[in-house]
């Protein structure tokens, strides 16, 4: 069960990790803004994983701050894009 | 019983990070910005929804287990907010190639 | 398995880093840095530091990140100038050269470390018990250092006067950043209705989970502010004229009621910051309470930024 929840962490761990590419093809400032979302929900779920497998509670405190925080990037990049 | 619920687990898990590796094919293979946006949402919703499902019998007490919803529930409620914000952005700008 | 994955994120991070210094737009370095913090955050998670884990996520992967942008942003018109002055060659191998040498030498500092390296945990598990509350790190930052959180405090505001000295002159005492359109259909004004309220109660409930738990009011205050700010961009309320007297009240409040508790210590106890036996749970509560509003308060305005325009709204 541990270990399993180990290996899902790493395996979504690679695949937001490959998302990270788009941080340097992304033609545009938006697709470079995705791909760092996307890290931010995959970080939040192996954060989830490692904390079930290792046991400690506290690490769902983490995910829910991640989560709160996670699109604030996101409306500073529109806000700054649109301006006032 | 546990061994069901262990069972259950794990075949939700591993589906959710199934809808992670297809978030991340799509990020990296569909053709223009707004069809990526797409693929995002799937990770966000289905991706870390399962992930959250596969993991509720796993945590102890009930408070963690509202603790799980509610951040998957928050990761949406941005991640569908914030999808929005940007699309607007690249109509209005126009999207690159 | 476990070696995978640490050996993953560490290549990952390493990626990122580089990607950080060599991308030629200001926006995909921080878009690469952004993503640096939330990397960062699993790190601290994985070597069971959940309280840096905690304040990682809130600083380095919600303000930091909208800090830069902002900065980003506002380098663009400068970006022509930028490219036509990089530095030459040689210039860049020698900080190539310098960059490898600090690293290589905190390499040899890491390793050259007795095994088990020298720590004061155990004493500070030992005596614990006196300062009444669970978690270590809290008993260690407002207990046992609680001078170092003190100067920390008075430093942020110092951080946050060095902001505002940027004010032109015919704006002091105005109302920092521009003025936010407000849409009221729009997305945005939707997610500052519904983040903030959970954001508040998520924010109060980790600053006070701090006591015996992970978490604490650095953390609590950071979430707190990165809220208010959603609040402001999203129009739904404006940022208030920095001569407003409750502003710079609240914002000297925690510092000066820290040393006032120093002050009571030090007559009471014998020692500045001492707590008397038995007082030391509330005393520290009175420290947090005061200083979660002024936290609050630094730090989204050192995200607003200098005052731009007059008082009048």
């Amino acid at each position: 069960m541990t270990e399993f929840f180990l290996g899902a962490s790493a395996f979504i761990l690679a695949m937001v990790g490959l998302g990270l590419v788009r941080i340097l093809r992304g033609p545009g400032d938006a697709d470079r803004m995705m791909a760092a979302q996307l890290l931010g929900t995959g970080g939040i779920a192996a954060v989830l994983l490692l904390g079930t497998a290792t046991g400690e509670g506290a690490t769902l405190d983490v995910a829910l701050t991640l989560a709160l925080l996670a699109a604030f990037a996101s409306y500073a990049f529109v806000k700054a894009e649109d301006g006032p | 019983m546990s061994l069901a619920v262990d069972l259950f687990s794990v075949i939700a898990v591993a589906a959710g990070a199934f809808f992670f590796l297809a978030g991340t094919a799509g990020l990296l293979r569909f053709p223009d910005a707004f069809t990526r946006l797409h693929a995002l949402t799937k990770a966000d919703n289905l991706g870390l929804g399962l992930v959250v499902l596969g993991l509720l019998p796993q945590v102890g007490g009930v408070v963690a287990g509202l603790k799980l919803v509610c951040i998957w529930l928050l990761v949406q409620l941005s991640g569908a907010t914030a999808s929005q914000l940007i699309a607007r952005g690249l109509r209005r700008r126009g999207a690159p190639p | 398995m476990i070696v995978a994955l640490n050996v993953g994120l560490v290549a990952l991070i390493l990626g990122l880093a580089v990607w950080a210094i060599v991308a030629r737009e200001p926006f995909a370095a921080v878009v690469g840095f952004i993503a640096y913090g939330l990397l960062l955050t699993l790190v601290w998670v994985q070597l069971h530091g959940i309280d840096v884990a905690l304040t990682e996520a809130a600083i380095g992967g919600g303000l930091t990140g909208a800090l830069l942008i902002g900065a980003a942003t506002r380098l663009r018109g400068t970006e022509a100038e930028a490219r036509a002055e990089r530095p030459g060659p040689a210039t860049r191998w020698l900080a190539a050269a310098v960059s490898v040498a600090v690293t290589l030498a905190l390499a040899a500092c890491v390793l050259v470390l007795p095994v088990p390296a020298p720590t004061l945990a155990p004493e500070v598990a030992a005596h614990m018990a006196a300062t009444e509350v669970g978690n270590p790190i809290t008993s260690v930052l407002l207990a046992f250092r609680a001078m170092d959180t003190l100067l920390e405090a008075i430093v942020l505001l110092f951080a946050l006067i060095g902001v505002w000295s940027l004010t032109p002159d015919r704006f002091w005492g105005g109302r920092p950043g521009l003025r936010q359109g407000y849409d009221a259909n729009g997305i945005l004004a939707y997610a500052a209705r519904l983040l903030p309220p959970i954001g508040v109660v998520a924010g109060i409930y980790i600053f006070w989970v701090g006591a015996d738990h992970p978490g604490g009011k650095f953390q609590g205050a950071t979430i707190l502010a990165a809220m208010w700010l959603l609040v402001m961009m999203a129009g739904l309320a404006d940022a208030p004229p920095i001569r407003r007297t409750w502003l710079r009240a609240l914002l000297v409040a925690g510092p000066l009621a820290f040393i006032a508790v120093g002050l009571v210590g030090a007559v009471t106890a014998g020692a500045f910051l001492a707590y008397p036996p038995g007082l030391a749970k509330p005393l520290i509560l009175a420290i947090e309470f005061a200083l979660m509003p002024t936290l609050t308060l630094i730090l989204g305005l050192m995200l607003v930024g200098t005052p731009q325009r007059g008082d009048t709204p």
